[in-house]
């Protein structure tokens, strides 16, 4: 890869810290309740809508209760959105006139934007009508992330409370994050997109005239090309900010009205990652020890930054088989280089392969690259990042507690081997917590390969591939990869608007969303009643980069045991298929693997 | 330490008696508290009935000797994990068998009265209940637990301590207990019974040692939860493997799907057999290394939290410092020689027989040369100790020497009239600061000097406590000395806090203090009135020549009756708790070269193209899957020893211990795999197996 590329990759990354830092120290701000700027201004709103809607700030909730406001808060929403897009075609700011959306499909959009998934059974500007998009879609984007972030602020305090029964109230966190963090943060970013050339209008479609007119599919002239437009500035910088993802349009980050420029491209990335990277200052700050949410972060840097190199890499490196050929692959002034299929001309290998690993690192899903027509490795790794658990920056706030579900594992493990019954952060890891973190860990990937194993013996899961052989099973392992862990991206090369996959996923992502965030909240409840151990030599330190290693050993070890079966009969097959190709040795492999024959 | 012999770890009756309980333990209803073992055996089950079914149709799914070979490995993991666990349980039972010699039923000597003269009535021990009077006289053994209510005795307690030299029982005090099956060598005892049968303290430690009445402690119960989570999780990523391979064929339209029997393979491959199998013999073992410390504790639970123990109470004498304080020094008053001080100290010391008085005056001899003498030839009239005047001293040609603690001198030297000089109140003063205690010296009206006797702090306890300081454990000292002397001597014992003039009501409000703040602390004790601190400690050991009542409050039992073992229970608390930790570690950790040997081997058939993978070079897809379930079946044999006498311990800062242990069992588990089953594929090529 070319030396500008790792300059690209190493400036995002200084850019993304330096933003994080003060950013996460606000966030901490705001979840204890402290007085911020924001406050002053915002405050008399903050009480206000307490009292619109009876809610007493200082109430504290035990976590069942939490847990409980959170679902049917969480179950309106879904509610909602399901009933706009049932009845969109009788509801007003329709200018396209787009008719009531499917049962499965508004079932999906209707989970995947409560879940903060953000999978796209739906086409965007063909399926939703503005109304739909704005009300339902941008109201979930918002919402669904303060109900991450709530989640986390609630997990925190389990660390930092003593023999307490309540974890916080789930309406003053959800508020907070919203009025505080998201809104605010959204507004700048909206702004900055526009000034770049993101549509924002409530206008329909304009229409263009062709300079060179051109045939149709159906043989008739096409002398005019219709263009979709619409509010998508306000929805993109939610929809990446709050690591949702769904795009306004069908092509996602990749349509120029979504992500015209190379700097909107930065910008959009840098929010991806932004939030999850703040929240670990966050956490550092309020458990009183800044360097244990460097450790978290650290963790998270030391599995992305290699995998998104490696992406980069394998994208750069472009196709074996083509370069056995004679084709000149390198990266010059004069081309970009690598394997350009399905790749923004605007954007290049380096920004589509550094945006893959950030979009799957984060539970984001966006995309501006086709990621089905990544080489084998580059593919393998936002699907890898995804099977991870999204907890490598992850969404806004269930990134973070599900990493720190992991570190809990990690302690219980290596704990022991420093003679102590473990503790982490003060607070003793016994059966009960083991119990919710090992379910955090076990559920989405259950849904994951069960998902997929359905998809693969029965016919409505093999008929809408795209493609047969190693390469369709990766789709499929794909889609239920990014649904169970609320991703939302898609490979790409599956049809996932039938009944069967826009069923299955929404399971799937009802199961990674919620079979996790309960588990976080019960562990909160338990760690907040807990006493405080106090810290000494016999403790195990959480604060080291020895337990980086440890927590990066016990992500690594356990995503990849647990899915290193299934990726080595998608990409992994893919990837020694194309090279083996080369030796001549495997040429019946090859054929066999990506033709089926 | 300890005087019993320490067993060897493959005693040939233990190893048999544990081969024949390695089946019987197969009953899956024993199985299934071990949820991983208990995967194995279903497994093991399964490939059996594909074998029968290959070999009576003969259309197996593979060759029916493939499928026997890796249905006996997998037997032989089940067998082996319940042979550790077996062996674990062994070593105890032998030492239970010990015990159990020492419960005959023997006849007792039953008193219509606690008196001694009272009628005696002869009956079986076994019929003996609570608050029955019996007399044992020499000879006898001792019909069960009880309270000396008249007597002394010496009574040899070896059957229960291993410690042969005889103790002194007598009513009243803290030495009035005694244990049923010891025996006792002179005199008699007139003993009220205070256990029913099968209630005594030899009945609980036999049936604790079999383990008989063993309970998964905390953190057992949350390790196996994670392991049957991790457990779940490889079950559903093998489960899953069969319709990825059956799309995989039917999409490259050859090959066939990967077979059940390499799938069951795999899965118990990946499956943390290594930590489940040896998860319960860990933790026996841990019991079984208190018993060999000689030290019985009450329940798994006490010995795991000994390795949560974060403050240390100790009793200053016996634990800090040796039980006596000694003479060091003579401080004569000014205007008085040496020599007239050491005289008379010698002199007033001769008939004062307890240790310091015998330590006054073998200084003496050291400095003086000062030789005994016959006080009766010499006609001296002794003065003994008495409570009211606080000083003993002998009467002697006219000569009135006395000597005793500054009060009482003070108050007899100023009843004559005389004053005691500054001189004196100062080194008294300074010898106080010392930590150590004065005795003052007079002659009639007289002061002649001080006595300096100093606690002696134990040799190597210094070290001891820089070491428990540097795993983290606080030490603090508890003493009935005044904050002076206390604070002088907990300085040279280098202990971090002490607690003077310590109250059982003090000593209980500091634990409840500790514990307040998180601490977890550990103490010992034997006096009944340690029993409400002893109740209240996290970890209480108490002393087996202390008190019933103190017993009954304790969660451990030191038969050794050595304070300073209290260390010691650290360490193996935390032994026990690091073996876990590095054995689960090394476990999951084996996994991935596993993976390289299976899943190669697994879709050879559908893609060749994944032998890349094969970085072992292993000779076959058969001897691939053969040498993985090896390997993880002889592994656990091999970890046995491991498991039963703990990983290496060395008293360090928790992030040495963890960086040791990582590099060790983290690395080590995923390297060492690697070789040992590319040996073992290796061997079975030469074997013959293809």
């Amino acid at each position: 890869m070319s030396a500008n590329g790792v300059v690209q990759i190493v400036v995002f990354l200084g850019a993304l810290v330096a933003l994080a830092a003060p950013l996460g120290g606000y966030m901490g701000r705001v979840f204890a309740g402290e007085a911020s700027w924001a406050q002053r201004v915002l405050g008399p709103l903050e009480r206000g809508m307490y009292r619109l809607a009876g809610v007493r700030a200082d109430e504290e909730m035990g976590w069942k209760r939490y847990a409980a406001a959170l679902l049917l808060f969480n179950l309106a929403g879904a509610l909602a959105v399901y009933g706009l897009q049932r009845v969109q075609q009788v509801l007003p700011v329709n200018p396209a006139g787009l008719g009531a959306v499917s049962p499965e499909v508004s079932f999906n959009t209707a989970v995947s934007f409560a879940t903060n998934t953000n999978w796209q059974a739906y086409g965007g500007e063909t399926t939703l009508s503005h109304l739909t998009q704005m009300l339902g879609l941008t109201v979930q984007n918002f919402v669904s992330a303060a109900t991450g972030m709530a989640v986390l602020a609630a997990l925190i305090r389990g660390f930092v409370r003593r023999t307490s029964e309540g974890i916080g109230s789930f309406w003053v966190d959800l508020t907070r994050s919203t009025l505080y963090v998201l809104l605010p943060l959204s507004l700048v970013l909206a702004l900055a997109l526009v000034s770049e050339g993101v549509v924002q209008t409530l206008s329909g479609q304009a229409t263009a005239q062709l300079l060179d007119a051109t045939t149709g599919a159906d043989g008739k002239a096409v002398t005019q090309q219709v263009l979709a437009l619409g509010p998508a500035a306000s929805q993109v910088a939610i929809k990446q900010l709050g690591t949702n993802g769904g795009g306004f349009f069908n092509a996602n980050s990749a349509h120029p009205f979504e992500n015209p420029t190379a700097v909107s491209n930065f910008l959009q990335m840098l929010a991806i990652l932004l939030i999850p990277a703040a929240l670990c200052f966050t956490f550092g700050a309020l458990v009183k020890d800044r360097r244990q949410g460097w450790v978290v972060l650290l963790a998270m840097l030391a599995i992305f930054v290699p995998l998104a190199f490696v992406t980069v890499g394998a994208e750069q490196a472009g196709n074996p088989v083509l370069a056995s050929l004679g084709v000149d692959q390198a990266a010059s002034a004069l081309q970009a280089g690598g394997n350009m299929e399905g790749k923004e001309v605007r954007f290049g290998i380096v920004n589509s392969g550094l945006w893959a690993a950030v979009t799957t690192a984060a539970s984001n899903g966006s995309v501006n690259a086709m990621h089905d027509s990544f080489t084998p490795l580059g593919g393998l790794v936002p699907m890898w990042l995804m099977q991870l658990g999204e907890v490598v920056f992850g969404g806004v706030g269930s990134g973070l507690y599900g990493m720190i579900a992991y570190a809990i594992v990690a302690v219980f493990v290596s704990g022991l081997m420093v003679g102590r019954t473990p503790e982490y952060l003060g607070k003793k890891i016994e059966a009960f917590e083991v119990k919710m973190a090992s379910l955090v860990i076990l559920l989405p990937a259950a849904a994951v390969l069960i998902g997929t194993a359905i998809a693969c013996v029965v016919p409505v899961g093999t008929a809408p591939l795209g493609n047969p052989g190693a390469h369709g099973f990766s789709e499929v392992l794909y889609a239920f990869s990014s649904g169970a862990n609320n991703n939302g991206s898609a490979f790409g090369g599956l049809t996932v608007s039938g009944v069967f996959y826009a069923t299955a996923i929404g399971v799937c992502m009802l199961v990674g969303r919620y079979w996790v965030l309960i588990p976080v909240l019960a562990i909160a409840g338990s760690l907040a009643r807990k006493k405080v151990v106090p810290a000494g030599a016999g403790t195990l330190p959480t604060h080291t980069p020895l337990f980086v290693v440890l927590l990066v050993g016990t992500v690594l070890l356990v995503g990849a045991l647990t899915f290193v079966p299934a990726l080595a009969l998608g990409p992994i097959v893919e990837h020694l298929a194309l090279s083996g190709a080369l030796s001549g040795a495997l040429s019946g492999a090859l054929s066999g693997a990506l033709s089926g024959q | 330490m300890s005087t019993h012999q320490a067993r060897p770890l493959f005693e040939a009756a233990i190893v048999r008696r544990a081969i024949i309980d390695a089946f019987v333990k197969l009953d899956p209803r024993r199985m299934i508290r071990n949820p991983v073992m208990f995967v194995v055996e279903v497994g093991s089950a399964f490939t059996t009935a594909l074998f029968v079914h290959a070999a009576v149709t003969g259309k197996g799914e593979a060759p029916a000797g493939f499928i026997l070979a890796v249905s006996l490995c997998l037997w032989f993991t089940v067998l082996f994990a319940n042979f550790a666990e077996a062996m674990a349980e062994g070593r105890g039972k032998a030492q239970a068998d010990t015990l159990r010699k020492a419960r005959k039923d023997v006849t007792a000597k039953r008193l219509a009265e606690p008196r001694r003269e009272a009628a005696v009535e002869a009956v079986v021990s076994a019929r003996l209940r609570q608050g029955d009077v019996v007399l044992v006289e020499a000879g006898d053994l001792i019909p069960g637990d009880g309270e000396v209510v008249e007597g002394v005795a010496s009574v040899d307690e070896s059957a229960i301590t291993g410690e042969s030299a005889p103790v002194i029982r007598e009513s009243g005090g803290d030495r009035s207990a005694v244990t049923g099956g010891t025996r006792v060598l002179s005199d008699w005892l007139v003993v009220r019974i205070t256990a029913n049968p099968g209630e005594t303290f030899l009945d609980r430690m036999i049936s604790m040692v079999e383990g008989a009445k063993r309970q998964k402690t905390p953190n057992e119960i949350a390790l196996d939860i994670l392991l049957a989570g991790l457990t779940l999780i490889f079950l559903l990523a093998t489960v899953t493997l069969l319709p990825y391979s059956m799309y995989a064929v039917s999409s490259a339209g050859r090959g066939s799907p990967v077979s059940l029997t390499v799938l069951v393979a795999l899965l118990v491959c990946l499956i943390p057999t290594t930590i489940g199998g040896l998860l319960s013999a860990i933790g026996i073992a841990g019991m079984d290394r208190m018993i060999q410390a000689n030290v019985i504790a009450t329940s798994g639970r006490a010995v795991e939290a000994a390795g949560d123990v974060d403050v240390l109470l100790l009793d200053k004498t016996g634990t800090i410092t040796l039980g006596n304080r000694q003479a060091t020094a003579f401080l004569p008053a000014p205007g008085v020689t040496e020599a007239a001080l050491v005289d008379a100290a010698q002199l007033s010391s001769l008939a004062d027989e307890t240790p310091e008085g015998r330590s006054i005056v073998v200084l003496a001899k050291k400095k003086l040369g000062l030789r005994g003498r016959d006080l009766h030839a010499l006609g001296a009239k002794l003065v003994p100790f008495t409570a009211q005047t606080r000083m003993s001293g002998v009467d002697l040609d006219g000569r009135r020497i006395r000597k005793g603690s500054t009060d009482a001198i003070v108050r007899y030297v100023e009843g004559q009239g005389a004053t005691v000089p500054a001189e004196v109140r100062r080194v008294v003063e300074d010898v106080s600061k010392k930590g150590s205690t004065p005795l003052v010296v007079a002659e009639g009206s007289r002061v002649l000097g001080v006595v300096e006797l100093k606690d002696i702090v134990k040799g190597g306890i210094q070290e001891r406590f820089a070491e428990m300081r540097r795993i983290g454990i606080r030490t603090v000292m508890i003493t009935g000395d005044n904050p002076l002397t206390a604070a002088a001597i907990a300085a040279e014992a280098g202990v971090d806090d002490f607690l003077a003039e310590a109250t059982p009501e003090a000593k209980l409000a500091m634990i409840r203090d500790y514990q307040q703040k998180g601490h977890l602390v550990a103490m010992t004790g034997d006096g009944t009135n340690d029993a409400p601190a002893l109740a209240q400690a996290d970890v209480a050991v108490s002393m087996n020549t202390g008190t019933q009542a103190a017993k009954e409050a304790g969660n451990m039992v030191d038969l050794d009756s050595n304070p300073t073992k209290l260390l010691s229970i650290v360490e193996i608390g935390k032994q026990m708790l690091m073996t876990r930790g590095a054995l689960t570690t090394f476990s999951t950790a084996n996994d991935v070269a596993k993976y390289f040997a299976i899943i190669p081997a697994a879709f050879a058939a559908t893609y060749p193209s994944l032998g890349a993978l094969n970085l072992m070079g292993l000779h076959s897809p058969t001897t691939a899957v053969l040498s993985a379930v090896i390997f993880n079946a002889l592994i656990i044999i091999a970890l046995i020893p491991l498991a039963l006498r703990g990983i290496r311990y060395r008293p360090a800062p928790a992030p040495v211990l963890l960086r040791r242990n990582l590099l060790v069992y983290g690395l080590g588990g995923v390297v060492l795999p690697f070789p040992c089953i590319k040996v073992i594929d290796l061997g079975l090529t030469a074997m013959g197996v293809s």
